[in-house]
């Protein structure tokens, strides 16, 4: 059949602005997200951030010995300036220590860098927990209204009915006394990212839920049911997709709150134990000192944690916009 | 005293937005008579509610601007009227109805509230001689039970309800000039039915002089005394309703006309559609906005703006360079018995 | 074409009595909506009988016109047809095609009539080749999240036709047909206008090269140059691959230009069912004369001087439909302890001619 019979030809195109060149999803993606400001500079921010808390300390570790890398685990070895001989306690900022040191003369910055670890393990565990168990049971409530939805929905409010720092402080000091679980979850960090995994999916359970209700019924999603896919293909395909925005926009909040329960956790004294630095323990340490006019702990631990945070929910906010494919200037 | 109530000279209302500038109204002029009943119709976006939201001093800057333009009502020059005037002619002398009466009425006050506050807002009433008035209008507009039932909230109204409490609050100051945008677009053909007829009435009775802006033609044809046809933010054909239905002059009415699906067409063939859809108001097509679509076009429409101008009957006006060569007559007559 | 007796508009029986020439037979059709109340245990406090025992036949070739007022049961209809939803009670008897292997190593295509409201998953599947739906929505029928392909080749994908370059060039070939730039494969539904949109809900519907298109709505929400592209666009393709269409809409002139035949739906039930200029030009029921009467012609002398029906009030809800005859809540000619007691049946009024009403009468309308 030719064009012609359905009477519409080439000028539809130009009439209606249409270029000739496609774009991809790719170039959307990239355009829109470079748009975001705030989000180019979390995203720069973070990049060098992963960079120096995961990779850094192993480069430099061997020139930085004595501030740095394994000796952090003995503090008792390292609390003499190589130079003079002299204990290095709470040095202000200078230029070869640029954070300063602690109470019992560690490099703050290099505690910072090091505490940045527990902060983002648990900030990241958490969030990818989070999100899988979130989507899937919100996912499954939401596409099959009924049983399935009343006893996910009942587990949901129990979950989100616990208190819990509670529940963190007690579980966070028996989990590393169960024998049968592997050595690296009895670490401070790794005990905390998955009870707080466990804690907090019930919100992005719900607001995926309420998601799929409303998508299910959408038009688009009957269409694909007329064409004959089957609930798997419907749910991952046509549905997921559209509730990516809400559940990107919920995980990173859950991503920046893990991290400041963590902290909150360490801060209080029941997270990650010392000598294994922490941004919150930190905090804490340098809380106790900054009344006498040490603030130096404080300020760069506490900074490094509010900083995470924002970065994160900036980052949220502009992947929920770059992968929105309206976002793209809607025509009228 | 004039006949003219309202006259619109040269109106331009611009939006500025992310991707340019949008010439939602570009140069466009006409007159309502007192009691004339005036439709403009045409597609979606076309600048119809643009031009009722700028006689309304509804256009909210920065966004929004009229560049250039005149709009006189009764000897007021409405683009410099103080904001406070402004407020005094809006809902007193000039009322509006919107497509949606749901979102003009506030769901959390009463009907009762809402028609209260605009009467004493524009007459000097007492409140009691105010809800006097309220129930009169309510059953001006054939609401059974109109004193207890100003006490319910919207949600408490059918849509086409809903309509006819808006067509009572825009009537219950007595305007002079009643502007309904699309008032009869969300609702069902028999409502519709309703709506109009009572709309028709209330104004007959008043002397009330209307703009019904409609995408039907339908509509107009049964309701209106004068017809404007917009295209891409201009008047591109004017007249009384026989010249548009009966004699189309510009290529655009005629292909309107032939794309409609008729109730009384006893064999219809082919729809004689316009080809392509509207240009986007921030690209126009140089020269005639109508040629990209247009069947007649010359190379003359690719370089000069046709202006709206006079035909050979009187009253009657086209924005067509070929308006005087171009006999379309033949189409609207196919299948019509009339 | 067969003749008048009660059973073939009913259409009462199993699908054995199923004339050749009919396509799908709509028998006795009712869906519920139950009403919940209750935070916690939800319990059902009653019922929205959206549609009530409606039976209609489909003919090979021919576009049946389902009209009537918003809420009034067509889109329900539709999802039971496409059993995107699960009828309460009746059946969908459809005329499938199937190719089956013959003794002598060949294949032949035999037709036999099967049950769409009981079809299990697989028989269901293998029937979605031959029925498809276009929405009236041309924003919300198409993922957003989905490029042009990917949108017209799903049906294709899930039924496993061809490979991924085979399918791209069926979906190139599909745009074509819909008057669309095939170069337009990778982009995202927002790109477009409603009137192209509503071409790419079509492109997917006519992918698997279906027999039977239910149209819900298809031009409604677009402006009248557009709708007329469509409409034409429908025709065409009607046309060229020999389709029938369940067209549904609530515009009678929409109608009128599209079908054969035309059934009037009120509150849930068929009023009246006739051939299309019977309909339009000798109308029996009170409800058709007045939503005929109410519809504008663009033409002002006519529209000046036709009487208009206006109806009192509004229509009942379907949760709590009146007794008796549904519109005599309305009705002009409603006469009081027969109208609001006795369900009037559809009865044969002339050759195909079915009206449900005690007191039917031809009217003129314009
Ligand atoms: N507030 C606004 N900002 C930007 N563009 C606008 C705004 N209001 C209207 N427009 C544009 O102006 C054009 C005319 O709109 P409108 O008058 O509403 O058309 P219609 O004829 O359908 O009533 C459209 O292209 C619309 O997108
Ligand atoms: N999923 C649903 N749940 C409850 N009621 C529904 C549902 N779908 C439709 N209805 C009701 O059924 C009636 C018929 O609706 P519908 O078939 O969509 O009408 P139409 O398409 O004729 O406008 C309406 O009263 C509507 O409110
Ligand atoms: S049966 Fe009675 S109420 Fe119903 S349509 Fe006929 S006359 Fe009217
Ligand atoms: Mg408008
Ligand atoms: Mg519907």
């Amino acid at each position: 059949m030719s064009n012609g019979a359905s009477g519409i030809d080439e000028s539809i195109d130009a009439a209606e602005g249409i270029s000739a060149e496609p774009v991809t999803q790719w170039d959307l993606f990239r355009t829109r997200l470079a748009r975001h400001k705030q989000a180019r500079i979390a995203a720069i921010f973070l990049a060098l951030l992963f960079a120096i808390v995961f990779v850094a300390p192993f480069v430099t570790c061997a020139e930085r010995d004595a501030y740095c890398g394994k000796l952090l685990e003995h503090p008792a070895t390292q609390l003499r300036d190589p130079e003079n001989g002299l204990l290095l306690v709470q040095n202000p900022p200078s230029t070869t220590r640029p954070f300063g040191t602690d109470d019992i003369g560690r490099d703050v910055l290099s505690r910072v860098i090091h505490g940045g670890r527990a902060s983002l393990t648990v900030g990241l565990t958490t969030g990818l927990l989070v999100a899988t168990v979130g989507t899937i049971v919100g996912a499954l409530a939401g596409y099959y209204p009924g049983a399935v939805d009343q006893v996910l929905m009942r587990i949901v409010d129990v979950i989100l009915g616990l208190p819990l720092l509670p529940v963190a402080i007690v579980f966070g000091s028996l989990v590393p006394q169960i024998p049968v679980l592997p050595a690296f979850l009895k670490e401070g960090a790794w005990v905390i990212a998955f009870l707080l995994g466990i804690l907090l999916w019930g919100g992005l359970a719900r607001i995926v839920r309420a998601e799929f209700l409303s998508l299910r019924e959408k038009e688009f999603v009957e269409a694909a049911r007329a064409a004959g896919s089957n609930d798997r293909r419907i749910i991952f395909r046509h549905i997921l997709p559209n509730a990516m925005s809400p559940i990107i926009v919920a995980t990173t909040l859950v991503v920046g709150t893990a991290i400041i329960i963590e902290a909150a956790l360490s801060f209080l004294g029941f997270g990650v134990r010392p000598p294994t630095p922490t941004w919150g323990g930190m905090s804490a340490a340098g809380a106790r000192v900054a009344t006498k006019g040490f603030w130096w702990e404080f300020l760069a631990s506490s900074s490094a944690l509010v900083a995470t945070v924002l970065a994160v929910n900036f980052m949220g906010d502009g992947l929920r916009d770059a992968l929105d494919p309206t976002q793209t200037i809607e025509r009228k | 005293m004039s006949d003219v109530l309202l006259a619109v000279d040269d109106l331009r209302t611009y939006f500025a937005t992310e991707e340019g500038v949008v010439r939602a109204v570009d140069g466009v002029s006409f007159t309502i008579n007192r009691g004339e009943r005036r439709g403009v119709v045409g597609e979606s976006g076309s600048g119809k509610s643009v031009t009722a939201m700028s006689i309304m001093g509804l256009i909210e800057p920065p966004a929004g601007q009229i560049v250039t333009g005149a709009i006189d009502f009764d000897g007021l020059n409405l683009l410099e009227l103080p904001e406070d005037e402004m407020r005094k002619v809006r809902g007193g002398r000039i009322a509006m109805i919107f497509q949606d009466p749901m979102t003009s009425l506030n769901p959390v006050y009463t009907i009762g509230q809402q028609l209260i506050e605009t009467i004493v807002l524009h007459q000097n009433v007492s409140k009691s001689a105010a809800r006097e008035i309220a129930a009169q209008s309510l059953a001006d507009v054939q609401i059974p039970y109109p004193a207890s039932r100003l006490d319910d909230f919207p949600h408490q109204f059918s849509g086409g309800m809903r309509q006819r409490v808006m067509i009572a609050m825009g009537l219950s100051c007595n305007p002079e000039l009643l502007i309904a945008d699309e008032p009869t677009t969300a609702l069902d053909v028999t409502t519709q039915a309703q709506i109009l007829d009572l709309m028709l009435a209330l104004a007959d009775d008043r002397g009330t002089s209307v703009l019904l802006i409609t995408h039907d033609l339908g509509v107009v044809a049964g309701f209106c005394d004068t017809v404007q046809v917009m295209y891409a933010g201009g008047i591109v054909e004017s007249g009384s309703a026989s010249d548009i239905f009966y004699d189309p002059k510009h290529p655009y009415s005629w292909g309107l006309l032939g794309s409609m699906t008729r109730l009384d067409a006893a064999q219809m063939h082919r729809l004689n559609s316009v080809r392509g859809a509207p240009p986007s108001v921030i690209n126009l097509p140089e020269g005639c906005r109508f040629r990209p679509r247009c069947d007649f076009a010359l190379d003359v429409c690719r370089e000069r703006l046709p202006l709206l101008g006079p035909s050979d009957v009187e009253g009657h006006t086209v924005a067509c360079h070929r308006a005087a060569e171009l006999d379309l007559k033949l189409v609207t007559s196919e299948g019509a018995p009339r | 074409m067969t003749t008048g007796k009660i059973t073939e508009y009913v259409a009462d029986g199993g699908p054995e009595d199923m004339p050749e020439d009919v396509l799908l037979r709509v028998n006795h059709l009712v869906k519920e909506f139950p009403i919940k109340r209750g935070i916690f245990f939800k319990s059902q406090v009653g019922a929205v009988q959206a549609v009530s025992d409606i039976s209609f036949q489909v003919r090979k070739g021919e576009t049946l016109g389902l009209v009537g007022e918003s809420g009034c049961g067509k889109s329900t209809t539709a999802r039971c047809v496409m059993r995107l939803l699960e009828p309460t009670e009746g059946q969908v008897y459809f005329r499938r095609e199937r190719e089956v292997a013959t003794a002598d190593g060949g294949t032949e295509v035999v037709s036999d009539v099967v049950d769409v409201a009981s079809a299990d998953a697989g028989t269901l599947r293998a029937l979605r080749r031959q029925i498809q739906i276009v929405f009236q929505d041309p924003y919300a029928s198409l993922n957003p999240r989905m490029t042009v392909a990917g949108i017209v080749s799903e049906p294709l994908i899930v039924h496993n036709v061809g490979t991924a370059q085979e399918r791209l060039e069926k979906v190139k070939e599909l745009l074509a047909v819909v008057g669309l730039s095939p170069e337009h494969t990778n982009r995202y539904p927002h790109e477009f206008s409603g009137g192209q949109r509503q071409r790419i809900g079509i492109a997917r519907a006519l992918a698997l090269n279906p027999r039977f298109i239910v149209l819900d709505e298809p031009v409604s929400a677009l402006d009248v140059s557009i709708q007329a592209q469509v409409l034409n666009l429908l025709q065409d393709l009607q046309e060229e691959y020999g389709l029938t269409y369940l067209f549904i809409a609530h515009d009678l002139s929409v109608v009128r230009h599209i079908s054969d035949r035309v059934a009037v739906m009120y509150l849930g039930k068929i009023v009246e069912f006739a051939e299309r200029d019977t309909l339009y030009d000798a109308p029996m029921h009170p409800y058709t004369h007045a939503l005929l009467s109410a519809v504008p012609i663009p033409d002002p002398e006519l529209e000046r001087s036709r009487e208009r029906i206006i109806l009192e009030g509004d229509i009942p809800s379907p949760a709590d439909p009146p007794p008796g005859c549904r519109f005599n809540t309305r009705c002009p000619i409603a006469v009081q302890g027969k109208c609001d007691v006795d369900e009037p049946l559809l009865t044969q009024m002339g050759e195909g001619h079915w009206v449900a009403c005690h007191f039917p009468e031809v009217k003129k309308v314009f």
